[in-house]
C-alpha cells in the first residue's frame, strides 16, 4: 500500500513511519508546519522550522523513505489558534488539539493523501481501529494511560475509513520506545510533548490576547446573587469549574468557590459552589461515528479527556442532542463530551451549556 | 527536471575540476606549486573574460551568486538608493532589505515606465535586476533598462545567475555595471561563483570578507579553485537551445491541454523553464506526487525545512491564488525525450487524481503505470 504518515518527529508517528517502512508500504511521510518556530520562540532569524521538523527528516533519512514538510501556517491560524481565541472570548474553553486534527490532521492531511492517490493515512494517535459489520469502528487504545480516543471523537466516518492507528494495539509506550531503540533513531528517548504546541511557554493567555485582547480586560467576580467579590484579569484565563487563582476565600459554610458561569457580554465571572452543579449538559456540533441514534440512547460519557467515564441517557432530537448525566456535573463550555459503549466510541460533540 | 536548482555536472567540468584538484598549491604562495595553483585561477578567470567580454581583471570570484549579488550591492549600493526588481531571487532580495519595490507587471516583465518615474525621483540609485527570472524564466529586457537607468545616472547590476549559459547575452556590453555568475546553475561544480564588473566600476569594489586580501583584496579568502575550474568550463559549454525549447514547448503544451496556465507566457522566456499553475491544486501537492513518481520538480521558494510557500514571483505577478498553486519545471542542458515522456505521464496522473480529488478510480491510475 501507498501509506501517507503524519510525522510531527516525535517517537510516536516516527515509529509509526517506521513499521510501515518495515512491513514494506510505499511511505511518504509528511510533517505539518502549523506555525512558524522562530517567531514563536521570539528569536530574530531562526529557521522557521524548529527541531521537531529536523527529527521527522532524520528519521525519514535513516530508514530511507521520502518526507515533505507541507505549510499549513494559514490554516492552522485560522481554524485553530484564531478559533481557540476566540472560544474564550466568548466565555468558552476550546480543545485546540481537536480542532487540529478535525481539520488539519484529518482534514487538509487526509485530503492531500488522497491526491497523492494514497491508500491510507497513518497517525500515532494512540487509539483503535477496528473493522465492523457496519465499517471502521473507534476504539480506545489498549493502553489506557495513553489513550487519546477523546481527541478524535470528530472524525468523520469516511475519514476513519482511510486511517490506520498502529500504536492503539500496544501495550506500553515503554515498548513504542524499545522498538524506536531497536530502528536506531534518535528520537527513541526525546521527552513527550506536553501541553498545547503553540503555546511554548505554558502561557495560553498570552497567546489569547495576541488575537482577542477584548478577551483579557479586566472584569468582576460576582456571586450568584450578583455582589461583587473581587476582580479579574480577563475572561481569557477562566474555565468553568475553575477553583484555582480566584482569589475568594472561602464561602461560610468553608466550601471554596468554583467558576460557575462566564458572561461574555458584562465580562462577568460568576462564581458559587461546586456542590449545586448540574445534570444536564448541551451539545452542539455533534459528530456520531454510528448511525444517528434518534431518540434516547444510554452510554458512557467523559466530559473530559482524563477522567473516568459516566453513565448518562443522551437524547437526540431535531432541536439537538442533550445528555441527562447519572451524576450531576460542572461541564465547561467549549470542551467535548465523548460517548462511550465500552472501548469503542459512538461519537460526541462539543458543550454548549 | 530541476535544472534551475542546479544543473547536472556536464562532463567537461568534472575533467577541469578533477585537473584543477591534482594541482597542490595556494594560489598566493610565492613558491612554484604555489604559481601553478595560480596558472589555474588566472586560466579560468580569462576564459570567463572573453566569454563575457570583460576584463580579467574586473572578475572576482566568490562562493556562489549568493555571494556575488550581495558583494555588487555591498560595492556598488554605497551612498546610493537601492532599487530591485520585484520578482528578485533571495539573494537579492536579502543584501538589501531596504531596497524600494519595482512592480512587475502580469507577464513577469518589470514595468519600465514605472522604474523611468522611479529612478527620476531618486536619481543616481543602484537597480538590481536578474536577467532571467529562476521560477517563470521570463526574460527581462536589460538593454531597455540599462538604458532607462543611464538616462537617471543610475547604475543596473544584474543577477545572471539562471541566464548565464543559456542565453547568449553579453550584460556589460548591454549597459550593466555589473552581473553576478553561477557555476552550478550552468553545470559546473557546485560552490563557485563570480562577480564580473564593468571596467569602471571594478575599483569601488570594497570587500565583504576582507580576509587575506586574495582576488586583489575583493575578496579574503582562498579560492576554490576546483569548482572555479569547473564553472569557468561550465559556461564556455554549448546550450542546445533550439532542442531544450522544443521539449519545453511540448511539456507546456501537454500540460495546459490538463488544465494548467502558463506563468509569463507573454514574455520573452529562457528556453529551458516553465512555471505551471494548475487551479485548485496545492503546488506542495503537485511536487510530492510527481517526486513519489520519480519526477523532480520544484515550487515557490523552498525554506530550508523544505516547506513550500507561497511563491513571491508570482504574487508580485499578481497570479494570487495561483501562487500557491504552481510547480516549476525546468530542463537540464542533457535532457532527453524519454525524461520528457516520464514527465508529462507522472504530471497527467497527478493532475487527474488532483482535480478530480481521488475520484479516479485507482485502476486506471496503476494501469497506466
Amino acid at each position: 500500500m501507498k501509506i501517507v504518515v503524519a510525522m510531527s518527529g516525535g517517537v510516536d508517528s516516527s515509529v509509526v513511519a517506521g513499521l510501515m517502512h518495515e512491513a514494506g508500504h510505499e511511505v511518504i511521510g509528511v510533517t505539518l508546519q502549523l506555525y512558524d518556530h522562530g517567531a514563536a520562540v521570539g528569536r530574530k532569524g531562526a529557521c522557521c522550522a524548529g527541531q521537531d521538523i529536523h527529527d521527522a527528516k532524520r528519521v525519514a533519512d535513516k530508514l530511507g523513505f521520502a518526507h515533505y514538510v507541507v505549510d499549513a501556517e494559514a490554516r492552522f491560524r485560522a481554524s485553530v489558534m484564531a478559533e481557540f481565541a476566540d472560544s474564550y472570548a466568548s466565555g468558552q474553553t476550546p480543545v485546540p488539539c481537536i480542532a487540529c486534527n478535525q481539520h488539519l490532521k484529518f482534514g487538509d492531511l487526509l485530503d492531500m493523501a488522497r491526491d497523492l492517490g494514497a491508500d491510507a493515512l497513518a497517525t500515532g494517535h494512540y487509539v483503535r481501529r477496528v473493522d465492523g459489520p457496519d465499517g471502521a469502528e473507534l476504539h480506545q487504545a489498549v493502553d489506557s494511560s495513553r489513550d487519546q480516543s477523546w481527541f478524535l471523537f470528530a472524525t468523520s466516518r469516511a475519514q476513519l475509513e482511510f486511517c490506520r492507528f498502529p500504536l492503539g494495539d500496544f501495550a506500553s509506550k515503554a515498548q513504542v520506545r524499545d522498538i524506536a531503540e531497536r530502528m536506531g533513531l534518535a528520537v527513541a528517548a526525546k521527552p513527550d510533548s506536553q501541553d498545547i504546541c503553540f503555546v511554548p511557554n505554558g502561557s495560553y493567555a498570552d497567546i489569547v490576547g495576541k488575537f482577542r485582547p477584548d478577551a483579557l480586560v479586566a472584569g468582576e467576580i460576582v456571586d450568584e446573587a450578583g455582589s461583587r467579590l473581587g476582580i479579574h484579569q480577563g475572561i481569557g484565563r477562566y474555565t468553568v469549574g475553575q477553583a484555582k487563582r480566584l482569589g475568594i476565600p472561602a464561602d461560610a459554610k468553608g466550601e471554596a468557590l468554583v467558576v460557575r458561569k462566564i458572561e461574555p457580554g458584562t465580562r462577568r465571572i460568576v462564581v458559587g459552589p461546586r456542590a449545586a452543579a448540574s445534570r444536564v449538559v448541551q451539545l452542539r456540533d455533534v459528530n456520531w461515528l454510528i448511525d444517528v441514534p434518534f431518540g434516547e440512547l444510554r452510554a458512557q460519557v467523559k466530559l473530559r479527556a482524563r477522567e473516568a467515564p459516566q453513565g448518562s441517557m443522551i437524547t437526540v432530537h431535531a432541536a439537538g442532542t442533550e445528555l441527562l448525566l447519572d451524576t450531576p456535573a460542572l461541564a465547561a463550555p467549549g470542551q467535548a463530551a465523548v460517548f462511550y459503549d465500552g472501548s469503542r466510541i459512538l461519537g460526541g460533540g462539543f458543550i454548549s451549556a | 527536471m530541476d535544472a534551475n536548482a542546479s544543473e547536472p555536472l556536464r562532463p567537461e567540468a568534472r575533467a577541469a575540476a578533477q585537473a584543477a584538484m591534482e594541482v597542490t598549491g595556494n594560489p598566493s604562495s610565492v613558491h612554484q606549486a604555489g604559481r601553478a595553483a595560480r596558472r589555474v585561477l588566472e586560466a579560468a578567470r580569462e576564459s570567463l573574460a572573453e566569454r563575457f567580454r570583460a576584463r580579467a581583471q574586473d572578475i572576482v570570484f566568490t562562493s556562489g551568486a549568493t555571494e556575488a549579488n550581495a558583494l555588487a550591492i555591498h560595492a556598488l549600493g554605497r551612498g546610493r538608493p537601492i532599487l530591485i526588481g520585484a520578482t528578485e531571487h533571495d539573494a537579492v532580495r536579502a543584501a538589501a532589505p531596504e531596497a524600494t519595490v519595482i512592480p512587475v507587471l502580469p507577464s513577469g516583465l518589470v514595468d519600465l515606465l514605472l522604474l523611468d518615474q522611479m529612478l527620476a525621483e531618486s536619481p543616481n540609485a543602484l537597480v538590481c535586476l536578474m536577467a532571467a527570472n529562476n521560477e517563470t524564466g521570463v526574460l527581462h529586457d536589460i538593454a531597455a533598462a540599462a538604458w532607462v537607468c543611464a538616462a537617471h545616472g543610475a547604475l543596473l547590476h544584474v543577477d545572471a545567475a539562471q541566464a548565464a549559459g543559456r542565453c547568449p547575452e553579453d550584460w556589460l556590453k548591454l549597459g550593466a555595471a555589473s552581473f553576478a555568475l553561477s557555476g552550478h546553475k550552468a553545470g559546473g561544480p557546485l560552490g563557485a561563483g563570480a562577480l564580473v564588473f564593468s571596467s569602471t566600476y571594478g575599483e569601488h569594489v570594497a570587500p565583504l570578507l576582507k580576509g587575506g586580501g586574495q582576488e586583489r583584496g575583493w575578496r579574503g579568502g582562498t579560492p576554490g579553485l576546483p569548482a572555479i575550474a569547473g564553472m569557468a568550463v561550465a559556461l564556455d559549454a554549448p546550450y542546445e537551445t533550439l532542442k531544450i525549447a522544443e521539449y519545453r514547448d511540448d511539456i507546456e503544451a501537454f500540460c495546459v491541454e490538463l488544465g494548467a496556465q502558463v506563468m509569463g507566457a507573454d514574455a520573452a522566456r529562457l528556453p529551458n523553464t516553465v512555471g505551471l499553475a494548475l487551479p485548485g491544486v496545492r503546488a506542495d501537492t503537485q511536487l510530492i506526487a510527481l517526486d513519489t513518481a520519480g519526477v523532480a520538480v520544484s515550487a515557490g521558494s523552498a525554506c530550508s525545512s523544505g516547506k513550500v510557500a507561497a511563491s513571491h514571483v508570482l504574487v508580485a505577478m499578481g497570479m494570487g491564488a495561483l501562487a500557491g498553486q504552481a510547480i516549476r519545471v525546468s530542463l537540464p542542458w542533457n535532457v532527453t525525450k524519454a525524461d520528457c515522456e516520464a514527465f508529462k505521464h507522472a504530471y497527467q496522473i497527478m493532475a487527474r487524481r488532483a482535480l478530480h480529488h481521488g475520484a479516479v478510480p485507482l485502476t486506471e491510475a496503476r494501469s497506466a503505470d
